[in-house]
C-alpha cells in the first residue's frame, strides 16, 4: 500500500470502510511520521499514542462488528491543545496549566470520537492562543514544514503543520483573529473559519468569548468541509450556538470541485488589495483571481471602508474579554500553583501563579484590557471599540447585498523568519490585518492555497455571510481545482 | 473607643434617618442557575458541582429558564415594569470562593426595574419603592481554619466548599426610603417581612434566613432636618427578621454619636453581631475594586416574551396584603386586633389552624395567648414554637367535645409545646379527661353539699349565685376534672333549684 500519511482523509475513510486497511494501521503510519518528523517540526504539546491506538481499534471492531461507519471513521486528527480533552493534558500552551487533565471532553472533541476519528494528540499553539507565529508558546516554538527557519503562523502553528508535515490528515483549530486561516496560509493548507456560533465553544478554553471560533483544517477543501459537519451544528451546553442546521458544506465543496463559478459574484476587498501585502503575495492572489475568472464567477471591487479601524477595534475587544476570561487561572482549584510555603497569604500565591505562570504576550493582553475596561475609560476604549463593531458588521452586509462572498490575500505576507517578529508586538499583530473582520462581524472564512511566493505557500480568503459557509466552501474548492494543493519540500 | 450612645428618642428628635435595603434571594429552582447541578441545601462539600459551577477552563454557562420566570414573577409582584430585552454582565474581583474570578451578575440592564411594595407599620401603610430586582449567580463558601476566629484572620488554611456557587441569586434593591423617623426600624423590619412573605407566597425560594436563602444588606444614613442626606453605611451579616431592626436601630444611635462628636460617617461596609447587637467596620468603600463591568459574552441577551409575561402576571398567586385583607374580614377582626395577629407572626398559623375545623377566635386566642407567651419566654418564632395548627385544632376540639376544660387544655398545650405528643395522647397519659361521668359527679356534689349546709340552704333560699362556692368545693376533689358549666347545672338540679 502506499504511503498512508499522503493520503487524503477522504481516502483513508474509503480504505478503512472497504476493509483495505485498518484504523489501527493508519493510526500506527502517523504515530510513526510523528515519531519521525516532530522533533524537527514540534507540531504536537501531546502524543496521545494509547489513547489514539485503544480509539483505531474500536473502530476496527465496529467494522468487524458489520456497522456502518461514518465518513471520517478511522482517520486520525490533531487537535489544538486549546480544546478539554477528557484525561488527555490540555495546556492552551500555558504554563499555567501544565499538567491538567480536564475532567471532560469539549463538544466538539465529543464529537469527533463519536465520529470515530482517531485522536493523535494535543497540538502547538500560541499561549492562550493568542499570537500569530506559534513562538509564544511556553513549550517552545513550532517550525513550518516549508522552511524550518520559519513560522508556521499562530496561534494555531501547530495543527497546520501536523497537516503540512503529514503528521496529520486532519486538524482543529480555533480562530479569533485568524489562528485557523493564517496559519492555513502559511503552510499551504487549508483551514475554516466557521460562522460565529456555527461550531460549539463548550470545551474551548476562552480567550475571546465573543470572537473564538473553533474550526477543521486539512490539506484540501473536501477534507475540510468534511470535519466541519462532523464537529458543526447547534449545542446546547452553548448559549451563543446557533439553534439552527448548518448549510451542507459538503456538498457545497463537491459542488465548487466541479470547477464552475458561473453565475456567482465574488468582491475583492478594496483595502486589503493595496500597499498592505508583499508583492509576491499579490502577485499569487491576482493570478487566483484570474483563474476564478476563467471558472466563471463574476469579480468585481467592493470597498469596505470600516475595516481599517478592526484592528484597533479587535486589540481593545479581544483583550478586554481575555481579561476578564483568564481570571480564573488562580492556581487555588487546578493548574499552576506557585509560592504556597503556608507564609504567604491567598492573595500573594494567586499573584506569583499568575506571575510565573502567564508569557509576556498573554501578561500584555491582560493588562491592555483591564485597563480598557476599567471605570472612566470604559467608553472611550472597549464602548467604542463594540460601536466600531457594529459598522465592520455594516460593511460586511452592505458588500454581501452586492456579492456572493468577498475575497482577499488571507495575509499581507508569506511565512516570516522566526524571531523576526517578537520584538514588535504591533508588526506581529499586522499579520492578522486581513482576518481579523471576519471575526469581529462572525461569518465565515476560509483560507485556500492559492500559490507560492519565493518558494512560499500564499493563501486566499473566501469570507461569506453568516451562515452561508457553504458558499465560501464551493469558491474554495473550485479554486483549488483550478490551482491544485501544494506540496511542501521532504522533511 | 468606648462612647456612651445617645437615646434613641435624642437621635431620632435631631436626626433624621434614610434606610435603604438590599436583599438577596436564593432560588428554589431544581437545578443551579448555569448548570444542571442540584441546589439543595447541605451536602459534602463540593458534591454537587461540575465542571460549568467549578469555572473549569472551557466550560459555558446556559442560562436557567425556571430562574428566570421566577425572577419576572418575583418583579411582577413587586410591581416592577419587566424589561423587553437585558444582558447579564460580569462583575469582575477576585476571591476563591468565587469559581472564574467574576461573577455573572446584571449591571445597567436589570431584567426589573421601578416597582414597589406596600408595607403596614403601626397602622399606617408605607410605600417602599423598589429601584431593581436582578438576577445573578451565589458563590461557594470559605471557611478559614486554624485561627480563633473563623475568620481569615490568623487563620493558618482555607477550604472551600463550592456546592452553593451558581446557585442562582435574586437581588432585589430598593430606593432609599426617606421620611420614617423613629420608625426607620420597624420600617425595615416590616419590608423584609412582606417581601419574604410574598416570595414565599410565590413559592419560589423557601426564604429562610437562618439558611441564609434570604439575605439582606442594610444601609443607614442621619442628616440634620433639612440637611442633604448624610453618609450611608452598609451593614451586613444580618441574619433574622429581628437583627433588621436592630441593626438599624443600633447603626442610628452609633451615627449620632460620632455626628454629635462633630466626626464624619465613613462610607464603608459594617458586620452586625447578634450577640451585641453591634456592628463592627468590615471593608472600607473608598477601597472598594473597580468591578470592571461588561457584557457577559457567553450569555445571549434576555429577551422574555410580553405575552409570556401577562401570562406570568396574570396567574400571580392572592398576594399577603391582599390576602391579609380578606382575613381579615372573614375573621371579623379589627385593624388593631389584625395588626396583633401580624405583629405576633401568626396569619398564616391562625388560618391554617382554621381551615383545620377551629373557628377563628378560638385559634387567634391559642396563638396570640399561652403560644406567644411561650415563643417570647423562649426568644423563637412563633412558627418555630412546636406546636402545630394541627394540633392546636385538635386541641380546640377536645375543649369543644367537652373533654378539656380551658385550664386543662392551656397544660395539655403546655406538653404539647415541649413534645410529649398530640392532645389526645397527654391529655390520656396525663389522665386529665375531664369527669364526664354523672355518676361519680352525682356522689362528689352530694358530698359537697352535705358538707356546706349553710351554703346549700343559701341557694335553696334564692341566692343563686352562691353556687360558685360548691363549684369550688367540688373542682377541689375532682382535681379540676370537671366542666364547669356542667356541674353548676348538676348542683342546682341535686338542690332542686331553677337554674
Amino acid at each position: 500500500m502506499s504511503d498512508l500519511t499522503r493520503m487524503t482523509a477522504t481516502e483513508i475513510a474509503a480504505l478503512v470502510a472497504g476493509g483495505e486497511t485498518s484504523a489501527v494501521e493508519v493510526t500506527q503510519a502517523h504515530l510513526d511520521r510523528i515519531t519521525a518528523v516532530d522533533d524537527r517540526v514540534h507540531a504536537f504539546l501531546h502524543v496521545d499514542t494509547e489513547g489514539a491506538l485503544a480509539a483505531a481499534r474500536a473502530v476496527d471492531e465496529r467494522r468487524a462488528a458489520g456497522e456502518v461507519l461514518g465518513p471520517l471513521a478511522g482517520v486520525p486528527v490533531a487537535v489544538k491543545d486549546v480544546l478539554a480533552t477528557r484525561g488527555v493534558p490540555t495546556t492552551v500552551g500555558s504554563k499555567i496549566l501544565e499538567g491538567w487533565r480536564p475532567p471532560y471532553d469539549a463538544t466538539i472533541v465529543q464529537r469527533l470520537r463519536d465520529a470515530g476519528t482517531v485522536m493523535l494528540g494535543k497540538t502547538n499553539m500560541d499561549e492562550f492562543a493568542m499570537g500569530s507565529s506559534t513562538e509564544y508558546s511556553a513549550y517552545g516554538p513550532t517550525h513550518n514544514p516549508w522552511d524550518l527557519s520559519r513560522i508556521p503562523g499562530g496561534s494555531g502553528g501547530g495543527s497546520a503543520a501536523a497537516l503540512a508535515a503529514y503528521e496529520a490528515p486532519l486538524a482543529i483549530g480555533s480562530d479569533t483573529g485568524g489562528s485557523i486561516r493564517q496559519p492555513g496560509a502559511v503552510t499551504g493548507t487549508v483551514g475554516a473559519k466557521p460562522t460565529y456560533g456555527g461550531t460549539s465553544r463548550y470545551g474551548l478554553v476562552a480567550f475571546s468569548s465573543s470572537l473564538d471560533t473553533p474550526g477543521p483544517c486539512a490539506r484540501n477543501v473536501l477534507d475540510a468541509a468534511l470535519l466541519h459537519q462532523v464537529i458543526g451544528g447547534h449545542d446546547p451546553r452553548d448559549s451563543t450556538s446557533i439553534p439552527q442546521p448548518m448549510p451542507d458544506v459538503v456538498a457545497a465543496a463537491k459542488l465548487g470541485a466541479t470547477g464552475d463559478l458561473t453565475g456567482v459574484r465574488l468582491g475583492i476587498v478594496s483595502e486589503f488589495v493595496g500597499e498592505g501585502a508583499e508583492p509576491g503575495v499579490m502577485a499569487a492572489f491576482r493570478e487566483s483571481v484570474d483563474a476564478l475568472a476563467k471558472l466563471g464567477a463574476e469579480i468585481v471591487e467592493v470597498s469596505c471602508p470600516t475595516f481599517a479601524y478592526a484592528l484597533p477595534a479587535y486589540y481593545l475587544i479581544a483583550p478586554s474579554e481575555c481579561s476578564s476570561n483568564l481570571a480564573r487561572f488562580d492556581g487555588v482549584r487546578f493548574g499552576l500553583r506557585v509560592g504556597d510555603d503556608g507564609n504567604r497569604s491567598l492573595e500573594e500565591v494567586m499573584s506569583l501563579t499568575r506571575e510565573a505562570g502567564f508569557g509576556p504576550e498573554v501578561k500584555r493582553r491582560i493588562m491592555l484590557g483591564t485597563y480598557a475596561l476599567s471605570s472612566g475609560y470604559y467608553d472611550a476604549y472597549y464602548g467604542q471599540a463594540q460601536k466600531v463593531r457594529t459598522l465592520i458588521t455594516r460593511d460586511f452586509t452592505a458588500a454581501f447585498e452586492q456579492v456572493d462572498a468577498l475575497i482577499s490575500p488571507t495575509t499581507p505576507s508569506v511565512a516570516f523568519p522566526m524571531g523576526a517578529r517578537t520584538a514588535d508586538p504591533y508588526q506581529m499583530y499586522l499579520a492578522d490585518l486581513f482576518t481579523i473582520p471576519t471575526n469581529l462581524y462572525g461569518g465565515p472564512g476560509i483560507s485556500v492555497p492559492c500559490g507560492l511566493s519565493e518558494g512560499l505557500p500564499v493563501g486566499l480568503q473566501v469570507m461569506a455571510p453568516t451562515m452561508a459557509d457553504d458558499r465560501m466552501y464551493r469558491v474554495a474548492a473550485a479554486l483549488e481545482s483550478a490551482v491544485g494543493t501544494f506540496t511542501p519540500p521532504a522533511l | 473607643m468606648t462612647t456612651t450612645l445617645p437615646a434613641y428618642d435624642e437621635v431620632v428628635a435631631r436626626y433624621e434617618p434614610v434606610i435603604g435595603l438590599e436583599t438577596h434571594v436564593e432560588l428554589g429552582t431544581n437545578t443551579k442557575m448555569w448548570c444542571g447541578c442540584p441546589t439543595d441545601f447541605g451536602g459534602e462539600p463540593n458534591t454537587r458541582v461540575c465542571p460549568v459551577c467549578l469555572g473549569l477552563p472551557g466550560s459555558l454557562p446556559v442560562a436557567n429558564k425556571a430562574a428566570i420566570e421566577a425572577i419576572i414573577r418575583i418583579g411582577l409582584a413587586l410591581n416592577c415594569s419587566i424589561a423587553e430585552w437585558c444582558r447579564f454582565a460580569r462583575k469582575n474581583y477576585f476571591y476563591p470562593d468565587m469559581p472564574k474570578n467574576f461573577q455573572i451578575s446584571q449591571y445597567d440592564e436589570p431584567i426589573c426595574v421601578d416597582g414597589y411594595l406596600d408595607v403596614e407599620v403601626g397602622g399606617e401603610t408605607v410605600r417602599i419603592e423598589i429601584e431593581r430586582v436582578h438576577l445573578e449567580e451565589d458563590t461557594g463558601k470559605t471557611l478559614h481554619v486554624g485561627g480563633a476566629t473563623g475568620r481569615i484572620h490568623g487563620a493558618t488554611e482555607s477550604l472551600v466548599d463550592y456546592n452553593r456557587a451558581g446557585i442562582p441569586l435574586v437581588e432585589i434593591v430598593t430606593k432609599p426610603i426617606p421620611g420614617t423617623g423613629a420608625l426607620a426600624p420597624e420600617v425595615a423590619r416590616a419590608y423584609v417581612t412582606e417581601l419574604r412573605d410574598v416570595i414565599r407566597t410565590l413559592g419560589v425560594s423557601d426564604v429562610r434566613m437562618e439558611e441564609g436563602s434570604l439575605r439582606c444588606d442594610v444601609n443607614t444614613s442621619l442628616n440634620l432636618p433639612g440637611a442633604e442626606w448624610g453618609t450611608r453605611t452598609e451593614t451586613k451579616n444580618v441574619n433574622s427578621l429581628r437583627s433588621v431592626e436592630r441593626a438599624v436601630r443600633s447603626e442610628m444611635l452609633r451615627q449620632a454619636s460620632v455626628l454629635d462628636a462633630g466626626g464624619r460617617i465613613t462610607q464603608e461596609t459594617r458586620h452586625f453581631h447578634e450577640d451585641t447587637g453591634d456592628t463592627t467596620p468590615g471593608r472600607s468603600k473608598e477601597t472598594a475594586t473597580d468591578y470592571r463591568y461588561f457584557p457577559e459574552p457567553d450569555l445571549v441577551p434576555i429577551a422574555p416574551d410580553p405575552a409570556w409575561v401577562a401570562e406570568l402576571k396574570a396567574a400571580l398567586p392572592e398576594l399577603p396584603r391582599v390576602h391579609r385583607r380578606r382575613l381579615q374580614q372573614q375573621w371579623g377582626l379589627s385593624d388593631l386586633d389584625m395588626q396583633s395577629v401580624l405583629n405576633a407572626g401568626a396569619v398564616e398559623l391562625i388560618e391554617a389552624t382554621v381551615a383545620a375545623g377551629t373557628t377563628p377566635a378560638a385559634a387567634r386566642k391559642w396563638w396570640l395567648g399561652e403560644l406567644s407567651r411561650r415563643a417570647n419566654e423562649s426568644g423563637v418564632e412563633l412558627a418555630e414554637i412546636g406546636a402545630t395548627p394541627a394540633q392546636v385544632a385538635e386541641l380546640q376540639g377536645l375543649v369543644d367535645a367537652g373533654k378539656l376544660n380551658d385550664k386543662m387544655a392551656r397544660t395539655v398545650l403546655e406538653g404539647v409545646v415541649d413534645g410529649e405528643g398530640s392532645p389526645t395522647e397527654i391529655m390520656t397519659n396525663r389522665g386529665l379527661e375531664v369527669v364526664s361521668d354523672t355518676g361519680a359527679l352525682t356522689v362528689a356534689v352530694d358530698e359537697a353539699i352535705a358538707a356546706n349546709p349553710a351554703i346549700a340552704d343559701k341557694i335553696r333560699s334564692g341566692k343563686v349565685a352562691a353556687v360558685g362556692a360548691l363549684v369550688g368545693a367540688v373542682m377541689k376533689t375532682t382535681r379540676g376534672q370537671a366542666d364547669a358549666k356542667t356541674l353548676r347545672e348538676l348542683i342546682l338540679e341535686r338542690l332542686g333549684v331553677q337554674g
